[in-house]
């Protein structure tokens, strides 16, 4: 990957992660965490992981995103209000606390000593998906089976979670009722 | 080339601005998204780190990231679809029903 290249997409990783977190339109907000994760996936390329950077882009750039933007538009968001009153403490602890892990992370980071040097030539098949799958069957064979329970886990515990309960249309049977188009988007 | 420094540098400025998130926002979604951000710095970083050691171990740990965080994800806006319907809120200082 070339400087100039690099400095673009970090650029671009950089202004849309910071309109996430600034924007005040959740829309607007996934908008430009959607592109952070393009980008990030376009920098996987760059590295030579073609197959996670494909990953990264179908995988979060596409499903997770998608429902991200089913909830938002579930829940009805608008934009926030302006500030509260008392919120530039908060402002100014969060930018505090923000400077002190930055400065953190470079100081571990400056001397950690893999960080250092360019990159060298890479293997042949580096990043590809028959060697991801040959590290991935072989010395993650059991992280990986236990993925899969990971994953049943949260698809039943999503599915629990969502369900409405059956108490709350006994306490209140008209808000249950008009909840009904939401539940059937759930299930 | 470009020094592998620099996107771990990246990644470190990524992960931070995440953190700056979690402490900012109010809405609960836009604080997940700020996660998600998080989950991605520390991806660059472990396929940064990896491709300087010219290894496959970092690709394969951001593979289990990203199902860690689809699990993640799943779980998390379904238990903020259950509170949104018993409180009406997705805002962050209203939820306040397990603070003593």
């Amino acid at each position: 990957m070339s400087p100039g290249v690099f400095i673009f997409l970090a650029a671009l990783a950089v202004i849309s992660a910071l309109g996430t977190v600034a924007q005040r339109n959740p829309v607007h907000c996934l908008l430009a965490l959607v592109v952070t994760l393009l980008t990030i996936a376009v920098i996987f390329i760059g590295l030579d992981a073609v197959t996670v950077g494909f990953l990264q882009a179908i995988v979060y750039a596409g499903a997770i995103m998608v429902l991200f933007l089913f909830v938002i538009w579930l829940l009805n968001l608008q934009a926030e209000l302006r500030s509260a009153p008392g919120y530039l403490a908060l402002k100014a602890i969060a930018g505090l606390l923000s400077a002190g892990l930055a400065a953190e992370l470079f100081v571990i980071l400056w001397h950690a000593p893999s960080a250092a040097g360019a990159q060298a030539v890479a293997p042949a098949g580096y990043g590809s998906i028959g060697m991801l799958a040959t590290t991935l069957f072989s010395d993650y064979l059991v992280a990986f089976e236990i993925t899969s329970i990971l994953l049943l886990a949260a698809i039943v515990g999503a599915i629990a979670l969502a369900r409405r309960i059956p108490s709350a249309r006994a306490v209140a049977p008209v808000q249950a009722a008009a909840e009904t188009p939401v539940r059937s988007e759930v299930a | 080339m470009v020094p592998m420094s620099y996107f771990v540098a990246l990644s470190a400025v990524l992960f931070v601005i995440g953190v700056a998130g979690v402490i900012l926002r109010r809405n609960i979604i836009v604080i997940f998204m700020s996660i998600e951000v998080m989950l991605n710095a520390v991806n660059l970083a472990f396929v940064a780190l990896g491709r300087r050691l010219g290894s496959m171990d970092g690709q394969v740990i951001v593979f289990f990231v990203m199902t860690v965080a689809a699990a993640e994800a799943a779980v998390g806006l379904a238990i903020i679809l259950s509170v949104f319907r018993n409180r009406e809120t997705v805002n962050a200082d209203e939820l306040n029903l397990m603070r003593w």
